[in-house]
């Protein structure tokens, strides 16, 4: 699997809220195995990408590929084997009233897989759960355990693509550093391709390949991880965002 | 004399385990100065804060040697004269302005009836310390803000609005908790600029909640860092890079940095210090 082909593929991509357009002509490639952020404040559409390419924000224009196929309006049981999400809040993600075991099985059953018992036990060995916490409910977990548990239920139907919308944002730093190395293990380890969306630049200089800066719904800038490294960023409010999350480094350049 | 002087702090809460102390013997001093709290979650950070409000509800049970405000001791203080305290002598913004502002009511009423409640003015006096504590927080329209609701503005405005009805009273002491974890990057900076322009020019004590060592570090003078309920270390905000206890080490070098070259993050390893 190379870097050559584009895995992620969206052209010319409007979105809409009734009659809210809040993405405007988004075009970019994500290649297969790269890991790629949209960047930017509240409310400048990046979120929107993720849940229109899983079919959740169904109005919009343009196109949207995954893996060469495109994507319909709507959820897709086929696409879903494909591509899986990881929301923000590991708190609102997971069924209240659902132990561990139910939550992580259910995608296994929709899609008719066997071995169910067999691959639970699997799915919470690989992000770092004990086997102790399968007939647990979400409230009997902390925020990182319950983070796990969604990753291992995206995991569940062995996509190639995950969209994370905010991972760690809601976890504690010592925790989201465990989520972060327990992501790029899984990266490495399965060849996956992650689409992720954060505001936070450090988590995105240590997880991904590239990024693309948003504001209002457009994309400013596309850059190298390196360039975000060195602060070689071409657009001036991407240059902002760099200097805003990095005050430190950043004022000892200045008399 | 200090504004603020706690000994041997301690908030318990009932646990079908019996009962278990989130705050476990926390002592500090604040003066005009700027103090930082920093833990994780469940460290007890907020819990010191909200008691020296008297904010912990039953069944949680709040015990000091001392908790004392400009010299008066703070416990056992009738409901009455706790709440010509707070508020008005020492106030607290919370997290998320979202969820602290009253949907119903516009912006302009809220910070009035903060003010109201601490201090009797005629009508005309009123709304125009509301519009120069609008002013104050640079919001620089505020006959029109004050007429908006809070759905109609943006979350930085919003906790913005927050502050200017915090201070409205002119306390002395602010304890802000996670002031802008709510917020984007962009207006993080201006929020906090904002609370430390307003706590300097006033000869304010400041106590700043929050997970985030090293944004405490940029804008308190000493951080007090928290784990499991109990102080772990005190330090000057600028020996932060200095510090000597593995957990406030571990905290430190979990945070990915943005000319980040390690390939994997050092994690905690909590079976060192924490009892759970």
């Amino acid at each position: 699997m190379g870097f050559d082909m584009s895995a992620i593929h969206l052209k010319d991509l409007n979105i809409f809220y009734g009659d809210t357009q809040v993405v405007h002509d988004v075009t970019l490639d994500v290649a297969a195995g790269e890991s790629f952020a949209l960047v930017g404040e509240s409310g400048s559409g990046k979120s929107t990408i993720l849940k229109a390419i899983m079919g959740l924000a169904p109005d919009w224009t343009g196109a949207i590929e995954v893996d060469g196929k495109p994507r319909s309006h709507g959820p897709d049981r086929a696409f879903s084997r494909q591509c899986q999400m990881v929301f923000q809040d590991p708190y609102g993600s997971l069924h209240p009233r659902k132990t561990i075991d139910a939550t992580l099985a259910e995608p296994l059953l929709i899609h008719g897989l066997k071995n169910r018992d067999a691959r639970v036990v699997e799915l919470l060995g690989e992000v770092g759960l004990d086997a102790r916490f399968r007939f647990r409910f979400p409230h009997q977990l902390s925020g990182g355990q319950r983070q796990r548990v969604a990753i291992a239920r995206a995991l569940a139907l062995e996509p190639r693509f995950l969209l994370l919308d905010e991972p760690t944002s809601a976890l504690d730093v010592s925790i989201q550093a465990e989520i972060l190395n327990l992501l790029k293990r899984l990266r490495k380890e399965r060849g996956l391709t992650y689409l992720m969306v954060t505001h936070n630049l450090p988590v995105v200089a240590f997880m991904c390949d590239r990024l693309a800066v948003m504001r209002h719904g457009r994309i400013e800038e596309i850059a190298s991880a390196e360039a975000l490294k060195t602060g070689a960023l071409a657009t001036p409010y991407a240059r902002e965002l760099y200097r805003l999350s990095n005050p430190e480094e950043t004022a000892e350049e200045q008399p | 004399m200090s504004l603020l002087d706690i000994q041997n702090l301690t908030v318990t809460f009932p646990t079908p385990r019996g009962p278990v102390n989130v705050v476990d013997g926390v002592s500090l001093t604040l003066g005009q100065e700027r103090l930082g709290i920093v833990g994780e979650s469940g460290s007890g950070k907020s819990m010191t804060g909200r008691a020296i409000l008297g904010l912990v509800r039953p069944p949680g049970v709040v015990k000091a040697d001392r908790m004392a405000f400009e010299g008066q001791e703070l416990q056992g203080l009738s409901d009455r004269a706790m709440r010509k305290i707070r508020g008005a002598r020492i106030s607290m913004v919370m997290q998320d302005p979202k969820f602290s502002l009253n949907p119903v009511m516009t912006v302009g009423r809220q910070i009035e009836e903060a003010l109201r409640t601490h201090e009797s003015l005629p009508r005309r006096a009123l709304k125009a310390r509301v519009a120069e504590m609008l002013e104050a927080v640079r919001i620089h329209d505020p006959e029109r803000v004050m007429d908006l609701y809070p759905h109609e503005v943006s979350g930085g405005m919003g906790q913005r609005i927050m502050i200017a009805m915090m201070l409205i009273p002119r306390p002395r002491i602010l304890i802000a908790d996670e002031p802008t974890s709510a917020l984007d990057v962009s207006v993080q900076g201006q929020v906090l600029d904002l609370i430390d322009e307003l706590v300097r020019e006033n000869g304010m004590g400041l106590m700043l909640v929050s997970h985030d060592l090293h944004l405490v570090g940029r804008y308190c003078d000493r951080v007090m860092v928290m784990n499991a309920g109990r102080v772990v270390e005190v330090l000057d905000a600028k020996n932060l890079h200095a510090a000597q206890h593995p957990y406030t080490k571990g905290l430190l070098a979990a945070v990915p940095r943005m000319n980040e070259t390690r390939a994997e993050l050092p994690t905690l390893d909590r079976s060192q210090w924490a009892s759970t």
